[in-house]
């Protein structure tokens, strides 16, 4: 029962790291970008959450209300002014302007928040459990997380495949040259595009600090685990990418089970064996 | 037009010449630094030279060979475990160590690449670092050697390396020198072989490489696993000096890293003149700015994210776009020995 | 006379530091078809992708409308009126038939072509309108590409060596289409490989070669001499 229970809390984590994994896995998808500052950035998401809670006596999830508009908001306006520049054939100017970028948000959290461990507080929620089974009682909040996870990454599928954005996104991704010829403003889908990526970070930052303490050098462990979740899911495939970040969370959880100084080393573990054995995830839909 | 035999290659101008031999008179000045040198001078030297090192050598990586690496912590964290493992539980002296925890680096890393080189661009750097992670998490579980919080090398491997504190430092000093020059001369032969070529063929474009029948791969594996042995040398040298090494400082991304990335960036990625510009410029505001904590950091990435948008080229590259000069006289200059301007 | 809808003179292009087009003056005026010949390589599809500002480019006087269009991003340059069937057709392969052409509306000009009127013409696509609109063939992909310019409703249409990779047949059979397209409200700049076809389509000709107008003329009164001369520079 003990390791059914941790499968169970496994797939339920998996949803968190499919929410931190869906921002990354979106814009690469829209712009072949990889966004080194992916986890500090959902990191700063979970403090503007803190200050908006204990400024304004919020509950985080209200907070939410602000958080993401900011967050989209955030992202717009990193994309036209620092990100577009960016991209190009080469690789190297996104890749260490967004590792730069990683380094001045770490930091910046902690000249402004110090290093001291925080947590968002939820209320009453976080310990409120179901009992499924006799011996099986789920938490009413890894439930929840999950929940939003499988209805975020449904919501972008639908905003990717059936909307007009979507379509936009598609046709950049695409052909940009022949997209702009559809009088489609190529910085301004890319803006778009890291808005709705940031928005779920601003809802992934603001679970994760419910869920755990947080601090402001956590952020490249979460971008880790997106990365992975992406990986192992697939490039490209939005489902895949929930379906990679419950394997990470099963993967996760049984370390931890054998013992807890393995719970993150397991989930390293499980994306090299699947590298190694299917080098491009197990449902890939666009080549790198 | 101009036919080919009306070019003259020449590879070497003067201010080649001249910087060799400053070259040499500095390494010849430096290398007597135990005589006239502090301890704390000595100290901020080596630290000097194993940053330069590492620097040139993620250099090679990404700046030639297309290799964007965030990951290279996982060798020198590697080297620095490999040498307190030879010296604690093998018996080995700590210099001859250095090498022998290369060679496990080397080893480790063809392993490393086989699996990574599946990955492409960004995503080759991400998982890069997934490795380094790895390595630090299974480091934290091997209480042999302190497990999470680490270990101090034992005052008697300490004692054998030389005589007396000092001895011990210069030996230790000379160590890291010769680190650095080999790195930068093992650098130099490679671009000068017929590698050189080669790897800028892959960088500029992959698949005209490939259409010329360079084996895109192999060249990368061999300059991955060169730079990892090299960078696992760096660093058991690095821990060598620290004598105490923990998961946490060993695979540092911050440190091994972050730092390594700035020096190249400022410098200007993919020369050889690059990083020793950079390092300088990166010691320079370390020594001026580091009280400040993590602003200067802040400080660091701000300037690196204006360098890349605005000069990627980098300090050096700038330098050389408005002055045209090249102190490692690598790319060959093509004259027209009629008009003797340069094309 | 009517100003021209397209005026051009000293346009300049280049990728990166090769130079490929040099000093072009072009005009278009209302309801003309003009065709560009000239060798591969002449920049033909460089002075395209120089109209709508998808090359670096420079110009002494670009105007299209009356309007400058040479500090102007290619979107914006697509709202004003002008579309491109680019050459290899350059479908969106993640869209479908129908967004492929349902995109090319994007740039929201009112006019008369539709959704409706396209498959009308194409009444193929319209029954294979949800597939992938790279899983057509050739000439269906063809027609696509036609039919996603079109719905911009543009006042310039250019087409890039439409009947590239086309069976005769097929070829034959969008050609016939063009009168029905063009002149009137439209007018186009064709490029194609085919020089008959092209002068007997277009009211008048240029003729490139190495980045520079070796030859231009109402497509009646240029001699094939003339062409052979200009294209090849003998
Ligand atoms: N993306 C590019 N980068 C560099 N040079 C290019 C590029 N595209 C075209 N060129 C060069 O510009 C010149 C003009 O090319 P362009 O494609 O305009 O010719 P074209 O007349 O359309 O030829 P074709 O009949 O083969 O289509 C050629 O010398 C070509 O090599
Ligand atoms: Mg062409």
């Amino acid at each position: 029962m003990e390791w059914v229970n941790a499968v169970i809390q496994g797939i339920l984590l998996g949803g968190l790291y499919a929410l931190f994994a869906a921002g990354l896995s979106l814009i690469f998808g829209v712009m072949r970008l990889v966004n080194i500052a992916h986890g500090d950035l959902i990191v700063l998401a979970a403090y503007i959450a803190l200050t908006i809670a204990t400024t304004l006596g919020l509950n985080p999830f209200l907070a939410l209300l602000i958080v993401i508009p900011v967050m989209a908001g955030l992202g717009y306006g990193l994309q036209r002014m620092v990100l577009n520049q960016t991209l190009g054939d080469d690789i190297l100017p996104p890749l260490l302007v967004t590792f730069g970028l990683s380094i001045i948000i770490q930091n910046g959290l902690l000249v402004l928040y110090t290093a001291d461990p925080q947590k968002l507080s939820a209320g009453p929620i976080e310990v409120a459990s179901l009992t499924i089974a006799p011996n099986l009682t789920l938490g009413v909040l890894p439930i929840l997380m999950f929940a939003v996870a499988v209805a975020v990454i449904a919501g972008l599928q639908w905003v990717f495949y059936r909307s007009a954005l979507g379509r936009a996104f598609r046709a950049v991704s695409d052909n940009q040259d022949v997209a702009q010829l559809m009088g489609l403003n190529k910085a301004h889908i890319f803006g778009l595009a890291m808005a709705l990526s940031l928005a779920v970070v601003g809802i992934a930052g603001v679970f994760l600090g419910i869920r755990t303490s947080f601090d402001p050098t956590i952020g490249s462990g979460r971008l880790i685990f997106g990365f992975e979740a992406v990986i192992i899911g697939g490039l490209g495939n939005l489902w895949g990418t929930l379906a990679g970040g419950v394997i990470l969370g099963v993967a996760q959880a049984i370390g931890a089970q054998i013992n807890p100084g393995w719970q993150v080393l397991a989930g390293h573990i499980v994306f090299l064996v699947v590298l190694a054995i299917r080098p491009r995830g197990l449902f890939p839909r666009i080549e790198q | 037009m101009i036919r080919a035999s009306e070019i003259s290659i020449v590879q070497s101008s003067r201010a080649a010449w001249i910087a060799g031999l400053v070259g040499l008179l500095l390494l010849l000045a430096l290398l007597a630094a135990p005589y006239w040198a502090g301890r704390a001078d000595m100290r901020l030297l080596s630290e000097i030279y194993l940053y330069l090192a590492l620097a040139c050598l993620w250099n090679i990586l990404a700046g030639y060979a297309g290799l964007v690496s965030v990951g290279q912590h996982a060798y020198v964290g590697l080297g620095g475990y490999m040498l307190f493992a030879l010296a604690m539980f093998g018996g080995i002296n700590p210099l001859v160590a250095i090498p022998l925890a290369g060679l496990i680096g080397g080893v480790a890393s063809m392993l490393v690449a086989v699996l990574i080189f599946r990955l492409s661009g960004a995503y080759f750097a991400i998982g890069t670092w997934v490795v380094a992670e790895t390595f630090r998490l299974s480091f934290a579980q091997v209480s042999a050697l302190g497990g999470g919080s680490g270990t101090s090398l034992p005052a008697g491997i300490v004692t054998a390396i030389g005589d007396g504190r000092d001895g011990r430092e210069a030996i230790i000093y000379w160590g890291s020198l010769g680190i650095a020059v080999l790195v930068l001369a093992a650098i130099f032969l490679l671009l000068r072989s017929r590698q050189g070529p080669a790897l800028k063929a892959i960088r500029d474009n992959e698949l005209a490489a490939r259409s010329l029948g360079i084996d895109i791969w192999r060249s990368k594996f061999i300059i991955y696993v060169g730079a990892s042995t090299l960078t696992a040398m760096v660093g058991a040298a690095i821990f060598l000096q620290k004598l105490r090494i923990s998961p946490d400082a060993a695979f540092s991304v911050n440190d091994w890293t972050a730092f390594v990335i700035f020096i190249v960036v400022i410098g200007g990625i993919g020369t050889l003149e690059g990083p020793i510009i950079g390092t300088i410029v990166f010691f320079l505001l370390r020594e001026t700015l580091a009280d400040l904590g993590p602003s200067y950091q802040l400080i660091l990435g701000l300037v690196a994210i204006v360098v890349m948008l605005r000069a990627p080229q980098g300090l050096w590259g700038f330098v050389r776009s408005h002055y045209r000069i090249e102190l490692f006289p690598l790319t060959p200059r093509a004259i027209d020995s009629q008009s003797k301007k340069d094309i | 006379m009517h100003e021209p809808l397209l005026s051009i003179e000293g346009l300049s292009a280049s990728y990166g530091d090769f130079q490929a087009l040099f000093g072009i003056d072009l005009t278009v005026n209302e309801g003309e078809v003009i065709a560009i010949i000239g060798a591969n390589g002449a920049g033909k599809t460089t002075l395209m992708r120089a109209i709508c500002g998808l090359v670096k480019r420079q110009a002494t006087r670009a105007e299209f409308g009356g309007m400058p269009i040479i500090g102007l991003r290619p979107d914006m340059i697509a709202k004003s009126g002008i579309a491109m069937v680019p050459e290899g057709r350059q479908l969106f392969r993640s869209l479908s038939v129908e967004e492929n052409l349902v995109i090319g509306a994007q740039a929201s000009r009112k006019g008369p072509w539709t959704l409706e009127k396209i498959y009308t013409m194409f009444p193929v696509l319209k029954e294979r309108r949800l597939t992938p609109a790279t899983a057509l063939s050739g000439g269906q992909q063809q027609m696509v590409a036609i039919g996603r310019a079109l719905m911009s409703n543009p006042e310039l249409l250019l087409f890039d060596e439409i009947s590239l990779g086309l069976a005769p047949i097929i070829i034959n059979a969008i050609y016939e289409q063009l009168p029905a397209l063009v002149g009137g409200e439209m007018s186009a700049i064709i490029v194609e490989q085919d020089v008959a076809r092209a002068v007997s389509v277009s009211d008048r000709v240029y003729c490139l070669q190495e980045g520079r107008v070796s030859l231009e003329g109402a497509s009646g009164d240029v001699s094939r001499d003339a062409i052979s001369k200009a294209y090849f520079g003998v």
